[in-house]
């Protein structure tokens, strides 16, 4: 799977045009139908072998957290603010690259000899916090670096054996899988594919994209959080790095409908795939925004698990990849409107 | 329609899993609908054709009831668990809870929290449902419960679990039983997930498209000892909303509710609620927009399991809609 190109694009939510460019190039011939609609988003098409068949929606998200230039100093640093949700914690001394066309930079960092007692305990805020690009005054910054000009963390990918660590896996993952499934042969029913934009931000192009695909139900593709390390208390993780892919019952922003759940855990237990159930109640999906648009979109969520992500680097194992692909694959060739019946 | 009301509160249905309520209200309304379908998010909806001279109005009431669901289970077969919807603490401790398969558990503090000085957090908190260990245990991560809350009759008054919402639907129920000619196309919603999104109801009145969205909910009283200062109070009457926490309801809609209970004889109490809001929240955004009010039951322990409402307030409701939909609107 093309998770290196994928997680190396620029994509900030809003400047997404990386991610699509790396995604068009992935799926372009394995589909009837591609189009960008207003927002940003990319549509693919891929029809389905029975006349009968349903359109599913299947989305994954191309952006991912960032910063964006909102001011200078007079030495040439950047003033930033951040683009989705990013732990101040994490900032501080991280290299970024500035704009498209990748200016490197350092958020700037007190070295420890200068730092007074009461600050090593302290997380020193955003606002305090400049990205240093190397710019010799105001007008060098601000000419190389605008204002609205965006960041993202500078991460390289790299394999580590049986696992991967880079930046944006949150939901650069799922773009992943979802490009797998187009890549492949076609299923009984069309796939309405969208990589969405600015889901960081608020769920903006997947509410426009379901309204517009008007599917008859939804599959939401994601990175989701593994907090599968060491704490203090016996206590239950959102999921675990290698125990397959991560099945949402209810989080934040919409609970699951029963029947796609039912599908993909039978699914998922006659193809001998792992599954876990991510833990009820945290964070939210495009499914958010799907599920509610029109007259209603039965919808589920299916997640690779992901270490650190909203920070500079996260890390992922192949084979929860690759079961989320396969989990997926299952459950679509399993699909019918039986699944989608209420009483 | 006491009957009724035991009924609707007696039965399972944490927003998402409304199976059983939804099978409950179907039965209920038998015969009193032209036509009854169920929406792709679960919503029950009811429609009367009327005479045709009239407009269409959504009458839409919750079926759904907040819960807990299963986080995680330990080895001892405690669960862990999160809320479904608006679950406080304070209304948790000491209280049992009811899954699908039947299980039943009681929710307690861990040993070490100081009960007489600190309110819980829901982290603090464990469901025991007598399980000796994880594999013994019946129910998993995922799984919903409810609270226990029995039906209790005090003639006047009324407590139970879940008449949020459910003495709504019984309000709605009795409107589709006694209401004779209208000229309006009457879609009655009892609709999922209100809880959690709001978005049962929002996709149901996508669906309807109405000319008018009126919502049938609880809304909190301040006539408690030290309760915060609210112009709501049991027994008054219904209460016409005027605006919540999420909306403000069309003036013309409020104005509506109020000539029809002037016009059927019923005492009624203007409504503006600080936190929290109805389905008519996002019943009003739909399409193009669509002109909603609500009108509430005054309520007291909203989201405990013992809810109290007062005979008189339900009466007043049904006949405040009745007269409504008698009418030109």
């Amino acid at each position: 799977m093309m998770l290196k190109e994928l997680a190396e694009a620029f994509g900030p939510s809003g400047n997404e045009k990386e991610v699509r460019a790396v995604l068009r190039g992935a799926v372009e011939g394995h589909v009837e139908q591609m189009w960008v609609d207003s927002l940003g988003s990319l549509h693919a098409v891929k029809k389905g072998t029975s006349s009968s068949g349903m359109r599913v929606l299947l989305t994954a998200h191309m952006d991912e957290v960032g910063l964006m230039v909102i001011g200078h100093d007079e030495k040439g640093g950047l003033r930033v603010r951040t683009i989705g949700g990013i732990d101040e914690r994490v900032l501080a001394g991280k290299a970024v690259w500035v704009g498209s066309e990748r200016i490197p930079g350092v958020i700037g960092l007190k070295p420890i000899h200068l730092l007074e007692k009461k600050e090593r305990s302290e997380v020193t805020p955003l606002r305090q916090l400049v990205i240093d690009i190397g710019a010799e005054g105001k007008e060098e910054a601000r000419r190389l670096a605008p204002v609205g000009t965006t960041a993202v963390f500078a991460t390289p990918f790299r394999e580590l054996g049986t696992a991967v660590m880079g930046k944006a896996f949150d939901d650069r993952a799922g773009c992943a899988v979802l490009a797998e499934l187009l890549r492949g042969e076609p299923f009984r029913h069309t796939l309405h594919a969208v990589f969405t934009v600015q889901e960081e931000v608020g769920l903006r192009g997947a509410r426009v994209a379901a309204y517009a695909a008007e599917p008859e139900c939804a599959f939401v593709l994601e990175g989701t959080i593994a907090d599968d390390l060491p704490r203090e208390k016996e206590g239950s993780p959102t999921s675990e790095l290698g125990k397959g892919p991560v099945i949402t019952v209810m989080d934040r922003s919409f609970t699951a409908h029963r029947g796609l759940l039912r599908l993909i855990v039978a699914a998922a237990e006659e193809a001998g795939i792992p599954y876990q159930f991510k833990q009820p109640g945290i964070g939210g999906t495009d499914a958010g925004a799907i599920h509610a648009a029109r007259s209603g979109v039965p919808s589920a969520a299916v997640a690779v698990p992901c270490r650190y992500i909203h920070g500079p680097a996260c890390l992922l194992q192949w084979s929860d990849l690759e079961h989320t692909a396969q989990l997926m694959r299952e459950t679509l060739t399993r699909l019918t409107r039986r699944a989608l019946r209420r009483d | 329609m006491k009957k009724t009301i035991e009924r609707l509160t007696q039965a399972f249905g944490p927003s998402g899993f409304e199976e059983r309520i939804r099978a409950l209200i179907r039965d209920e309304i038998a015969g009193l609908a032209d036509e009854v379908r169920v929406t792709p998010l679960g919503s029950l909806v009811a429609t009367r054709r009327g005479s045709g001279s009239g407009k269409r109005l959504m009458l839409a009431a919750h079926m759904d009831e907040i819960g807990v669901m299963v986080t995680y289970v330990d080895e001892k077969g405690f669960l862990r668990f999160t809320g479904i919807g608006g679950l406080f603490p304070g209304y948790c401790l000491g209280a049992r809870v009811v899954f699908e398969n039947g299980t039943v558990g009681v929710i307690d503090v861990e040993g070490k929290f100081d009960r007489r000085s600190k309110m819980p957090g829901l982290e603090d908190l464990y469901i025991d449902v007598g399980a000796r260990s994880r594999a013994d245990c019946p129910v998993r991560v995922g799984d919903a419960g409810g609270f226990v809350g029995p039906f209790v009759d005090r003639g006047q008054h009324l407590i139970a679990k879940t008449m949020d919402d459910r003495i709504g639907c019984a309000v709605l129920i009795e409107v589709m039983r006694r209401l004779q000619e209208t000229p309006h196309e009457v879609h009655v919603v009892f609709s999922s997930q209100e809880e959690t999104t709001l978005s049962g109801a929002q996709t149901a009145a996508f669906e309807i498209d109405p000319d008018i969205g009126i919502a049938v909910d609880v809304t909190g009283t301040g006539d408690r000892p030290e309760s915060r200062p609210v112009a709501v109070e049991l027994g008054k009457g219904p209460a016409v909303k005027v605006q919540d926490a999420w909306m403000v309801a069309h003036p013309r809609v409020r104005e509506l509710l109020v000539a029809a209970a002037e016009a059927a004889g019923v005492p009624y109490q203007m409504e503006v609620m600080e936190m929290g809001t109805t389905d008519a929240a996002t019943v009003q955004t739909v399409r193009a927009g669509v002109p909603s009010g609500c009108l509430s039951i005054p309520c007291r322990y909203i989201h405990s399991p013992n809810e109290l409402v007062d005979v008189g307030d339900v009466e007043g409701a049904v006949r405040v809609l009745l007269e409504l939909l008698r009418r030109e609107v």
